[in-house]
């Protein structure tokens, strides 16, 4: 057994990896699950865009950041933040709107941050953040820093101005920036083909002169590996690169959407769910024998646990201080 | 003290920030090789290079969200707008994103930035072309807007605007460039949030900011020379914080106002300052306030009807006339 042991080190650090991600694939689906119960309990108010789905997107590109990369998120970012390490107790305060949220309670489901972390929001306007992921960029550049900045944006942010603008001058300038298109395929309700002209979101890098790939958004590994191909690219050259990452969400655009809707079958959100990226991912680690089905369970239940000591200290959080209304309007 | 136009009053502290931080860049459209489309960066790229005077594209929502990106990270970016009415195609950016992250991070992002250009009316220059913006931008919390009038102010106010820790607009005007007036060397800085009275009267208050300021100025000369009328002149210089303190002093003094600004009435910076003298110098009143602004239409070309649609001195004075019921 020279052979196995000899590849031992690399095989184990891969299946820690990967169990790593199951894990946050899993807390990512439960928090989530959570989140739906307690906005059907109108614990949890205004909008909430759940992730459910899209486990892989977050977790395969975070793993391949370092702690002091810069994250950027869209309002659907409860999975980028629970990865990045914001706690899953201060996001599920954050969306019951209570002072120890990872915003204060100031800034809700739509708006996590966390400036330690690194963390620069969770934003409202469709494609609007799209060039403060590029400024991020442009201020490791003028600072000399190697770090680089991911930019989670869904497929409709494709069709607003600011993405093209922003592309354009991330490559004029060669910010190091990775454009991170998580296609779901459905603006709110409106299917991406209904009102694209280009529906390959990768080929709009060829107007910019960027790199690009297309990104099964269902594996986990394989988002691994094209962000690690784009950190490398970004650290290195300060290149920017456009992911279209093709995922699904299992839900609704958000949580006054039913499920399938109208504007999309039952039997297609029932095909897709076989592709569910948490599931192929635990196949894997069991095939590779690197996990069991008690494991598995073990793991779970871990996770379960957590997401409920979550919505116990949030539930047990205050409110903001009625002085709060008035507070971080303007900084000193 | 040395005379300088209040283009050069600009570019002196700009040049003095970015000595001064070298976290402090200048980015926008013709800001760099072309020295500015109105020269206030003018000799900026040479002294200060590529990396701190960015050129961009016609792209306004994109760097000014690319501004807003960079003081997230930390740096403290300086955003041309070649004018303001370009400007309003990044309003998403300065509205949604610059104003809103300090409050909605729960205080974790602040973000120093400046937005600046000129706004208002040149010359027959049409309607798309001849707009004031403040009272859009003085509306939103967690922006300041400053408007100075003369070379000293536009010096110190942009140096404050810079250090400062929020977004600052600063709304220049093309037609002040060129403006002379003695300005203080070195260290000079306005604190945001102070009115300045420009000249001191006993009989009636005229309120106004930027351009406007010179407007009100020859009017008060008028109506000494014409009606021997004392009027006093405040000029605002900042919008938001509005400094309300100055205003409600003058017309405890004077009883009487008039209100000028470049922009349209309705909705106007007049009436926010109308709101003020209201509630802060109610029982001092001894005339209805009143306003003069820019006629409630879009810019005409023609230079006579432009002349019509423009704030003026002769219409100050016949405002001024009927506060102190002269007529």
């Amino acid at each position: 057994m020279t052979t196995a042991t000899a590849h031992a080190p690399k095989d184990q650090s891969q299946a820690e990896l990967e169990r790593r991600m199951l894990r946050q694939m899993l807390l990512i689906r439960h928090f989530e699950e959570k989140a739906a119960e307690a906005y059907a309990l109108g614990k949890i108010g205004g909008f909430c865009h759940l992730y459910i789905g899209q486990e892989a997107v977050a977790v395969g590109s975070l793993a391949a950041l370092r702690d002091d990369d810069y994250v950027i998120s869209s309002y659907r970012e409860h999975g980028q933040a629970l990865v990045r390490g914001i706690s899953a107790g201060a996001v599920m305060a954050e969306l019951f709107g209570k002072a120890t949220g990872c915003s204060k309670g100031k800034g809700g489901s739509m708006h996590l941050f966390d400036a330690e972390k690194r963390f620069m929001g969770g934003h409202g306007i469709v494609g609007g953040h799209v060039p403060l992921g590029a400024g991020i960029g442009f201020a490791i550049k003028y600072k000399g820093g190697n770090q680089v900045c991911i930019c989670y944006f869904g497929e409709a942010a494709v069709n607003i101005g600011a993405f093209h603008e922003t592309l354009n001058m991330a490559s004029v300038y060669h910010l190091p920036v990775i454009f991170c298109c998580e296609n779901n395929r459905y603006g709110m309700g409106t299917a991406f083909e209904r009102v694209a002209a280009v529906t390959d979101v990768a080929e709009h890098a060829c107007s910019y002169d960027m790199a690009a790939e297309f990104v099964n958004g269902m594996d986990a590994l394989a988002v691994y590996a094209a962000t690690q191909r784009a950190v490398e690219r970004a650290r290195k050259g300060g290149h920017p690169t456009l992911l279209e990452v093709r995922t699904y969400r299992f839900m609704g655009h958000s949580m006054s959407d039913p499920l399938h809707g109208v504007y999309r079958t039952k039997d297609e959100v029932e095909e897709q769910k076989k592709r569910d990226p948490i599931s192929q991912l635990a196949l894997k680690l069991k095939e590779d024998g690197a996990l069991d089905q008690a494991g598995l369970d073990a793991l779970d239940a871990e996770v379960r646990a957590e997401v409920e000591e979550a919505v116990k200290f949030a539930d047990a959080s205050p409110d903001p201080d009625p002085g709060e209304l008035t507070t971080h309007v303007v900084a000193d | 003290m040395p005379t300088l136009t209040y283009r050069d009053a600009l570019n002196q502290a700009l040049r003095e920030e970015m000595q001064r931080d070298a976290y402090v860049f200048l980015m926008g459209e013709e800001v760099g090789v072309y020295q500015g489309a109105y020269k206030v960066s003018r000799g900026l790229l040479e002294e200060f290079g590529p990396t701190r005077v960015v050129d961009t594209p016609i792209a306004e929502l994109g760097f000014a969200g690319i501004g807003v990106g960079a003081a997230m990270a930390g740096l403290r970016p300086v955003i041309e707008f070649m004018t303001w009415n370009f400007a309003v195609l990044a309003l998403d950016q300065i509205v949604n994103s610059a104003a809103k992250l300090l409050y909605e991070s729960g205080g974790q992002f602040p973000i120093p930035i400046v937005f600046r250009g000129p706004n208002g009316a040149a010359l027959q220059l049409g309607a798309q072309h001849s707009q004031a913006w403040e009272s859009w931008l003085s509306h939103i919390p967690g922006l300041k807007v400053v408007a100075p009038a003369t070379p000293a102010d536009a010096k110190g106010l942009l140096k404050s605007a810079i250090r400062d820790n929020n977004p600052v607009i600063v709304l220049e005007g093309e037609m002040l460039y060129n403006t002379k007036g003695e300005v203080p060397e070195g260290e000079y800085v306005v604190p945001i949030g102070r009115a300045d009275v420009k000249r001191a009267g006993r009989d009636v208050t005229l309120i106004c900011h930027s351009k406007t300021v010179a407007v009100a100025l020859k009017a008060a000369e008028q109506l000494a020379e014409q009606e021997g009328v004392s009027a006093e002149v405040v000029d605002l210089r900042s919008l938001r914080p509005l400094d309300e303190a100055a205003i409600t002093a003058s017309v405890a003094k004077t009883n009487r106002a008039v209100v000028v600004e470049e922009g349209w009435p309705h909705c106007g910076i007049g009436a926010q300052v109308v709101d003020v003298i209201q509630r802060e110098a109610f029982d001092h009143l001894d005339a209805p306030v009143l306003r003069v602004t820019q006629a409630d239409v879009p810019m005409p070309y023609n230079r006579q009807l432009e002349r019509l649609a423009k704030p003026s001195p002769d219409k100050v004075v016949a405002a001024a006339r009927r506060v102190l019921y002269l007529d």
